[in-house]
């Protein structure tokens, strides 16, 4: 289904004004998130957002096939591997680093991180390059609330991001099945529109590790992949940063991989998707079908290049 | 008890054996236990099966000259059949299930994806062996003939052992295994080839 609202939302359409006056209790609530979600999946605590009409509302899928359901290769190759090995991260404390091309680098505590921003509720489809989508009710902060902060310089034409690399917790890391740390990076434009997200949680509770706890990034207009978890770095770059997969299978995974039907993965078809939980293929929408508020970023860019 | 007996017995349980694998997942399917996305791993469960049950064919020959058993042969054929059920639902799926009959998207398929193009050609391999795998085809064919077809099998299997590596994303670990094991088995056939002449 398209978002039948686009491109001519203002701030106070994302945030309700009386949400945004209780900025501080969805803050607490936010830090306490990050102060109490340490245990692993028996700790998550419960979130509150600000609702969004970047949300679909389309059938949710269910939260045991969101938190079981995932690849997340630190914590094993197969699907239920993360869910089943997760427990061994911990996630507090937990610091990122914010450098490059900006004026503030420095590092900061998590809760100091995302201090002052509004949780809003963020209910997206997630396409996964395997040709399996959902539609998952994240939980986050826009990431240009965030990264604006640190003051990106002209020369930030990119944003890199890692994920933590502690391979006595995360015992994927173990195996050299991609090359640790895991990396993902956006340009500039495409980390600051609006539908980017860092999310630190789903279905109304903080992240579980599977699902790349404390904070992992949600762009949704791209392949999965892209949405790179359990976040410890965050680099302002001039040039295209170096990103996981593109590394792993340069020919099959490239730097901006937005879900586009007519470009096909070389092993599979991306025309269309199963729906987790549906029994019949449906067809895969162009930029999952949020083309209206992201498509003006590729205008003149030959996709089937720049895939 | 009488060979026969004993022949007929071993026969039963190997074949039992091998369709375990298939009523585990049917259990599992009856229970709602195939996971968020049961399609994909129906399919990926039969693939692997058939695959594995191939290899276990293929280790039969070896094992029967080196134990010194030539009876043991017997119970190539029951395997070598329930492998190609497996192949034989795993397909299906695929076809019916998977893309459901959606001719145009599976001809697509066969033609752009290296790993289904091996894929479909290592099935279509396997319904001549499959369809002479009974004692009479053996005498219309004579023996030798019926042999070089059923040689086929030294093609089929590393075809789908290909045919897995190259669905595979990132961890190479499982179809290099079986590849391994494929190699050795391929290989005391070359040595065992080269001895007798």
């Amino acid at each position: 289904m398209l978002i039948r609202h686009g491109g001519d939302l203002t701030e106070n359409d994302v945030t309700p004004h009386e949400v945004w006056l209780r900025r501080r209790e969805f803050l607490a609530l936010g830090a306490a998130g990050v102060g109490l979600g340490l245990a692993g999946p028996a700790s998550a605590i419960a979130l509150k957002g600000a609702p969004s009409r970047y949300s679909t509302t389309e059938p949710k899928t269910s939260k045991a096939d969101v938190t079981g359901y995932n690849n997340f290769y630190e914590f094993g190759v197969d699907k239920d591997d993360p869910a089943r090995n997760a427990g061994s991260l911990k996630t507090s404390p937990w610091t990122v680093k914010v450098d490059g091309e900006c004026a503030r680098p420095g590092t900061v505590d998590l809760a100091d991180f995302l201090r002052g921003n509004t949780l809003q509720d963020r209910i997206y489809r997630h396409r996964c390059v395997e040709g399996w989508s959902m539609v998952i009710p994240w939980l986050g902060v826009p990431l240009a609330d965030l990264l604006k902060r640190y003051q990106p310089t002209s020369k930030a034409k990119y944003v890199a991001f890692e994920t933590l690399h502690r391979p006595s917790e995360m015992p994927g890391q173990n195996r050299r099945v991609l090359e640790w740390p895991y990396r993902e990076g956006l340009r500039i434009d495409e980390a600051m529109n609006p539908l980017t997200i860092m999310a630190v949680g789903l279905y109304g509770e903080s992240l579980l590790n599977q699902n790349g706890a404390p904070m992992r990034l949600v762009v949704p207009w791209k392949y999965g992949f892209k949405g790179i978890k359990s976040i410890v770095r965050i680099s302002f770059t001039e040039s295209q940063p170096r990103t996981a997969w593109n590394q792993s299978a340069p020919h099959e995974y490239g730097f901006y991989s937005n879900v586009n039907p007519q470009v096909d993965h070389p092993r599979w078809s991306q025309a269309t998707e199963r729906r987790i939980g549906e029994f019949r293929r449906r067809p895969t929408l162009m930029f999952n079908g949020y083309g209206e508020q992201v498509a003006s970023l590729y205008r003149g860019m030959d996709l089937k290049k720049f895939y | 008890m009488t060979r026969r007996t004993v022949d007929g017995i071993v026969l039963w349980a190997v074949s039992l054996a091998c369709l375990l694998p298939l009523l585990w997942l049917v259990w599992r399917g009856y229970q709602g236990e195939l996971g968020a996305n049961p399609i994909e791993t129906v399919i990926r469960n039969l693939g692997v099966w058939g695959l594995r049950l191939l290899i276990v064919g293929l280790t039969i020959t070896p094992l029967a000259r080196i134990l010194k058993r030539p009876r043991l042969i017997r119970v190539r054929r029951p395997i070598g059949l329930i492998a190609f059920s497996y192949i034989v639902l795993h397909l299906s799926t695929y076809i019916g299930v998977d893309q459901y009959f959606d001719w145009a998207s599976i001809w697509k398929d066969i033609l752009k994806r290296p790993f289904i193009t091996i894929g479909v050609a290592a099935f279509l391999l396997l319904i001549p062996m499959a369809a002479t795998s009974f004692n009479a085809a053996i005498r219309w064919l004579g023996s030798q003939r019926w042999r070089g077809l059923h040689r086929l099998i030294y093609l089929i299997v590393p075809m789908g052992v290909v045919h897995y590596y190259l669905l595979v994303k990132a961890d190479h670990r499982p179809p290099l295994i079986y590849g391994g094991i494929v190699a050795v088995l391929l290989g005391w056939r070359a040595v065992a080839a080269l001895k007798r002449r």
